[in-house]
């Protein structure tokens, strides 16, 4: 009886879950497959199911054409997805130009700074994408501090224009997730054992030498993480696109928005996220990959 | 040697950290600004802090952000807890590999994505069988504990692993049944990292804007969502104010949360 | 003639903590000296100014002639080899011992020739292309001063080299360590706390104290006159009797110890003087008749333990003094006390170290 009770019980904490995230995540996932292939219409929902349980049994009929349709207007859609992936590349690597520094920084510092520093490092990744990027705009505008403090000192007399540039995506970029780059990057820097690198210094390595053929090598794996999870969510961002970027700067996320929102083509919409969760997978696959290569 | 920290290294770490909050801080300081225009300086003045108060729109708004962040982040928590239990205190169970693809795939999947996804599916429900019937305040919410329990399932296995195995089979040499073992043992070594998944899926919910965007119905605009088509109009003191004021109520959660999870840490 | 190395009235202080204290000691080319001390008595501070990652609050270090007060330890003709060895993790073996011949540009003919040599004196042939993580702790151990060794140090410095290692493959090593140290030449540091350690590996030892640098001798010297008795008391098992001197008689001294006992001592001491009487277990006989031996006195076995090649006793004389003593198996006059309860122990008069003050 008791042993039942204990069966049970452990069905229930694998399938709980487990349920719940098959009819809230993937169920959803293969939904919108399913919307991908579907006709569009002007009714309500807008688009005709591919796939059917009706009266006349199950059918499926997918049609490719909104894919059809994302490669016949490539300029308004891959455009921006060649766009995201290298806005998304460049933020990664700026995040990293600060970020390993600062990690270094934390992991190098006594105990009780290194609470604080991190405190300090992760308050901001738990507060509003959304807010800062709007403080982010006070600062950017036209009108905004940045603009003001140049033309008060003579630096200049008309307002650089810094909203709507790869500039202010960049910082908007780093800005939301200079965190994530650094806790990968702190917990394999803090792991590092002073003695090596001593050894490294006694063995007759210089600064940058040490740097190059010993804390690099041995934080290769943070590095790695960070930037994985730096880009990823990067490239599918809609947020900083939305409110600091222009029409160069356009990204998936924000054409995926506008196409369900504005177009109502739900269609291309569950189209251009299939691709965008394509682009997402192939760093995750190669990640893996390197993984197991490291392992064997 | 331990301290020598390159000039150039912290020159960078010091802008990274500039980065970090020269922005939010300049924001926090023109919140205080009497004047309308954004960037002149017209003396201090807390009445844009006052006008709030009368913004039902905001006010009502952050009631229901509260809601949907309460019920989804305890949601999430709890199932949080029972993934992690099935990851590392169940060996090779049915259905594992489905778990921990599902249990990822979320936290690296597009907000738009997963927004877009999950209205699609409650579209095609509601047209099959009538429920969840428009969206409203629910649907938000099991889409923010969809996207919260898996936040919280990393936080908890992060302390859960760290407990000692021998420490739950002492306890159940001395007589211990499972259940009873788990609450008494282990529930209160980890109810540190159970409260601060419990405020990482609040946080997260509170946040969010573009999946709540995607599965909101008429009526039901959270704060995040009222406060960006706020922003499309323009930067106005007023939006200071407000995100000021939210900004320091997450920052003093995390504070909270990091101190009870710092704690830990410190004391190994 | 100027000493190899010379290192004069050397301080450390961290904040307010004296780590090292005003230490000053020579050696000679070629020497295996030990710094020997419990934790924390500053011998690794020590090791590590001399090493170049700590600069010295005071004093200064010469290594054949050359000041070493502004050189980095990457410049120093000196290399550490650490008691975690701190191996290169994601480095082969190989790679690991040409470190320091790559950071010096050898050609890299010349880099491999020395590296297998290398890897041939410490035994470790064919092994060059394993990844450190592959070997047992030994082999690690050997990896490290192979790696320490490359680029033929003029001092080298080991860190409680055998510290992580189990005890059967500690001794082996510590043979093998020498004979390394005696093909190569090389000047050997090595900071231990296991004063077994430094005794069978060095030619003199110095025993630390609380950052003092308490006595420099050859490990004969340091065992049968320590100087003091912290001394006296880390090195080697030894019970001491407080004492009093009586008077001269002849070769030695007569002293009141609860008994009295003869004991050997130089002329600095006056009668009343109170002195600490140092004795080695091994020097002590116990039997279980009197034998009418000099200084001897009835005891009570309090407790034995088994030694393998000997037992050891604890045994209580007149006034309660505590007395350790050991007895050798092969010992003839041993007389297997085992079973006893009392009996009579006896010491010879030139065993005794009178340690003053």
């Amino acid at each position: 009886m008791h042993s039942l009770l204990q069966k049970f019980g452990r069905l229930l904490v694998i399938w709980l879950p487990l349920g719940w995230l098959g009819i809230f995540f993937m169920l959803p996932l293969v939904e919108m497959v399913n919307v991908s292939l579907s006709e569009a219409r002007r009714a309500v929902p807008p688009y005709n199911p591919a796939f059917q349980i009706g009266k006349d049994g199950i059918s499926f009929q997918p049609v490719v054409d909104n894919y059809l349709l994302i490669y016949e207007y490539w300029e308004d859609y891959l455009w921006p997805a060649v766009n995201s992936v290298r806005l998304a590349f460049f933020s990664t690597l700026y995040c990293l130009l600060f970020a390993y520094p600062m990690a270094w920084w934390i992991a190098r510092s006594n105990k009780s700074l290194q609470h604080i520093l991190l405190v300090l490092i992760l308050m901001p990744f738990w507060t509003s994408s959304l807010l800062r990027m709007y403080a982010l705009i006070g600062l950017l505008n036209p009108n905004g501090v940045i603009n003001d403090f140049l033309i008060w000192a003579g630096i200049t007399v008309t307002p650089i224009q810094m909203m709507q540039t790869d500039f202010s995506i960049y910082s908007g970029m780093i800005l939301t997730y200079l965190p994530l780059m650094i806790l990968p990057l702190y917990a394999s820097l803090v792991r590092l054992d002073n003695s090596v690198l001593e050894a490294a210094a006694d063995l007759g390595a210089k600064n940058w030498d040490i740097f190059r053929t010993i804390i690099l090598p041995l934080s290769m794996p943070g590095v790695i993480a960070g930037c994985l999870l730096v880009f990823i969510p990067a490239v599918g961002e809609f947020v900083i696109p939305a409110l600091l970027g222009g029409p160069e700067q356009l990204m998936l996320g924000k054409v995926i928005w506008t196409e369900f929102f504005r177009n109502r083509d739900w269609p291309v919409a569950a189209a251009i996220a299939i691709i965008l969760i394509a682009i997402i997978i192939l760093p995750i696959v190669y990640a893996r990959y390197q993984d197991k290569e490291s392992i064997s | 040697m331990r301290s020598t920290v390159p000039l150039l290294v912290k020159l960078l770490a010091t802008a990274g950290f500039g980065i970090l909050y020269i922005p939010v801080m300049m924001m926090m300081i023109y919140s205080f600004n009497r004047g309308k225009l954004v960037s002149v300086w017209a003396g201090f003045s807390t009445k844009w802090y006052k006008e709030l108060w009368y913004d039902d729109v905001l006010l009502t708004a952050l009631y229901k952000s509260l809601l949907i962040g309460f019920s989804s982040a305890t949601i999430s928590t709890i199932f949080g807890l029972l993934i992690a239990i099935a990851f590392l205190r169940f060996s090779n169970f049915r259905g594992r590999l489905f778990l921990s693809l599902f249990a990822s795939a979320p936290l690296v999947m597009p907000e738009a994505v997963t927004g877009l996804s999950m209205l699609l599916l409650f579209i095609a429900m509601e047209a099959s069988f009538g429920w969840p019937s428009g969206r409203a305040v629910d649907t938000i919410m099991i889409a923010h504990a969809t996207f919260g329990m898996c936040c919280a399932a990393v936080v908890i296995q992060t302390r859960l692993r760290d407990i000692d195995k021998s420490l739950e089979e002492a306890a159940k040499d001395l007589g211990g049944r499972q259940p009873f073992v788990f609450l008494s043992i282990i529930l209160p070594l980890i109810l540190p990292s159970i409260i601060a998944a419990w405020l990482l899926s609040f946080t997260l919910s509170f946040d969010d804007l573009v999946i709540a965007s995607f599965v909101s119905g008429p009526g039901s605009s959270t704060l995040p969502i009222v406060i960006f088509s706020k922003i499309r109009l323009g930067v106005s003191p007023e939006i200071n104010a407000i995100a000021t004021l939210m900004i320091l109520t997450i920052s003093a959660l995390v504070m909270i949360g990091s101190f009870l999870v710092l704690r830990r840490d410190g004391k190994k | 003639m100027t000493p190899f190395i010379r290192i004069q009235n050397i301080s450390k202080k961290f904040g307010k903590l004296l780590a090292v204290d005003d230490v000053s000691f020579n050696l000679e080319r070629g020497e295996l000296f030990s710094l020997l001390g419990p934790s924390g008595c500053g011998k690794t501070t020590l090791l590590r100014m001399l090493a170049g990652f700590e600069k010295p609050s005071e004093g200064y270090i010469e290594i054949d002639g050359q000041n070493m007060a502004n050189v980095d330890p990457a410049d120093r003709p000196v290399n550490i080899m650490f008691q975690s060895y701190a191996l290169f993790p994601h480095m082969s073996v190989s790679n690991n011992i040409a470190y320091g011949l790559k950071r010096a540009s050898l050609p890299s003919d010349e880099i491999k020739a020395r590296v297998e040599e290398l890897l041939r004196l410490v035994h470790l042939s064919g092994m060059g292309a394993r990844k450190p993580s592959t070997l047992s702790g030994g082999q690690r151990q050997r990896v490290a001063l192979a790696r320490a060794l490359a680029r033929r140090p003029k001092l080298l410095l080991l860190d409680e080299p055998l510290a992580a290692l189990d005890k059967k493959l500690r001794s082996e090593t510590q043979f093998e360590l020498v004979n390394i140290q005696e093909q190569l030449g090389t000047t050997f540091i090595v900071v231990t706390h296991d004063q077994e350690e430094a005794m069978t590996l060095s030619t003199r030892i110095g025993v630390m104290d609380n950052g003092k640098l308490v006595q420099t001798a050859t490990p004969n010297e340091i065992y049968e006159k320590p100087e003091t008795r912290f001394v006296a008391d880390f090195v080697g098992d030894i019970s001491f009797l407080e004492a009093t001197v009586i008077e001269r008689t002849g070769k030695y001294w007569l002293m009141e110890a609860a008994t009295p006992i003869y004991a050997i001592g130089s002329s600095t001491l006056t009668s009343g003087m109170k002195v600490s009487l140092a004795i080695r277990p091994e020097k002590i006989t116990l039997t279980s008749q009197s034998t009418g031996h000099l200084n001897e006195f009835p005891v009570e076995i309090e407790d034995w333990a088994f030694y393998g090649a000997g037992t050891q006793y604890k045994v209580i004389g007149p006034d309660g003094i505590k007395l350790k003593v050991y007895q050798s198996h092969n010992q003839p006059s041993h007389a297997n006390p085992r079973h006893l309860e009392t009996g009579f122990v006896h010491f010879s008069p030139d065993a005794t170290i009178i340690l003053e003050g």
